[in-house]
């Protein structure tokens, strides 16, 4: 059912570029990918996006929606637009290489520098590790590891824009989740790769990423975790 | 990989930073728990100086409380000053380390000035 029209200016270009104004008819229940998705198939064939699964999974769709970035699949349009005006533009702090694509080699390339692959001390000819749900490790790193990475907090984070060389709040969050895995043997070498001005200690803990992120994750706890990781290994002298 | 060279360091200052905090905040309840006793027993500054300065336990919470400021502070303000603006960081740590060192010399300043006031010394 169609119900009025939405005004929505998108940002056409990379990194110079230009908002374009297009008409939507407003539907019920629309979010924000269908208006853009309306735009693409119906008025010009040319705008470029990213999206996958449509379901809030894949970490694809993310996109800066009236100044906020947010996940586009899982945000309906009456919730950020009831004056019916979008103004939609590719998310922040990242290369923008078309329209509303961006570039996410760094913020995966970061996860890499944030040692965020699991090393395995097991091999498959041991038995499966018994860990219970209730174990202190397990459930610091439950709280972190539903993370689709979107880059949604990336770009909220105004440390990322500031010095690139942060590692940034989701990157952070998987270090943690791996330290308290207790399966995993590298965390020596991780606490080293996340301390320092680039990883953790960099981190204003003013919570723009738990704010902002759909996953309703909390990366400060998860980075105030590394700091006190990080002070021990310092104190230790294992760091 | 072996740790960034700035990875200790960093560490340590944070470290640093945390501690001095942890001492400020019983520095200010103290400090700011003896400025309100004085205000409302209506204490002069004559009187004031009778009853604090030149007591040793009096000159050496305050030369802590100063110590603690001056490690505290200039923590931050390199961190500021870096973020804020487009200058290196080993160059914002020396202004900072600068800022630091003055801050520390006026409180002692300050502190040593009011125990001599008092009698001490
Ligand atoms: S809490 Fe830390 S990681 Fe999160 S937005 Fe703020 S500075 Fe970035
Ligand atoms: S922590 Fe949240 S916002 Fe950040 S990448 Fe993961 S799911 Fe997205
Ligand atoms: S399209 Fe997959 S999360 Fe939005």
């Amino acid at each position: 059912m169609s119900t009025g029209s939405l005004s929505v200016s998108v940002w056409r270009g990379s990194k110079k570029g230009r908002f374009a104004d297009y008409d939507v008819p407003r539907r019920d229940r629309q979010t924000v990918l269908d208006v853009v998705t309306h735009i693409q198939r119906y008025i010009d064939p040319s705008l470029s996006y990213r999206f996958a699964c449509r379901v809030g999974v894949c970490g694809s769709c993310a996109m800066t929606v009236n100044g906020r970035a947010r996940w586009t699949c899982r945000t309906h349009v009456n919730q950020v637009a009831a004056d019916g005006r979008l103004r939609i533009e590719p998310l922040r702090s990242l290369r923008v290489i078309k329209d509303l694509s961006v570039d996410m080699t760094d913020f995966f390339d970061k996860w890499a520098k944030a040692k965020g692959a699991f090393e395995p001390t097991a091999t498959r000819t041991n038995d499966l590790a018994a860990i219970q749900p209730g174990d202190f490790k397990r459930r610091q790193a439950s709280a972190g590891i539903e993370c689709i990475g979107c880059g949604v907090c990336y770009a909220s984070c105004d440390v990322v824009q500031w010095n690139s060389d942060y590692l940034g709040p989701a990157a952070l969050n998987r270090a943690w989740t791996l330290i308290n895995d207790v399966r995993d043997g590298g965390s020596r070498e991780r606490l080293a790769a996340v301390a320092g001005d680039a990883g953790c200690h960099a981190c204003h803990s003013q919570q723009g990423c738990v704010e902002s992120c759909p996953k309703h994750l909390n990366p400060t706890a998860s980075i105030a975790g590394l700091k006190r990781a990080v002070a021990w290994a310092a104190l230790k002298g294992t760091l | 990989m072996s740790a960034r060279p700035d990875t200790l360091g960093e560490t340590r200052l944070w470290l640093a930073q945390r501690f001095s905090a942890a001492v400020l905040a019983i520095c200010v309840v103290i400090h700011l728990g003896g400025m309100i006793m004085t205000v409302q027993a209506g204490l002069t500054a004559a009187e004031i100086i009778g009853r604090v300065g030149g007591h040793a336990g009096w000159f050496a919470f305050y030369v802590v409380f100063v110590l603690a400021a001056a490690i505290h502070a200039p923590i931050g303000l390199r961190t500021v000053l870096s973020e804020m603006m487009a200058i290196p960081k080993h160059h914002a740590g020396l202004l900072a380390l600068v800022f630091g060192l003055f801050q520390a010399a006026l409180g002692l300043k300050a502190v040593w000035g009011f125990y001599r006031l008092g009698g001490g010394a």
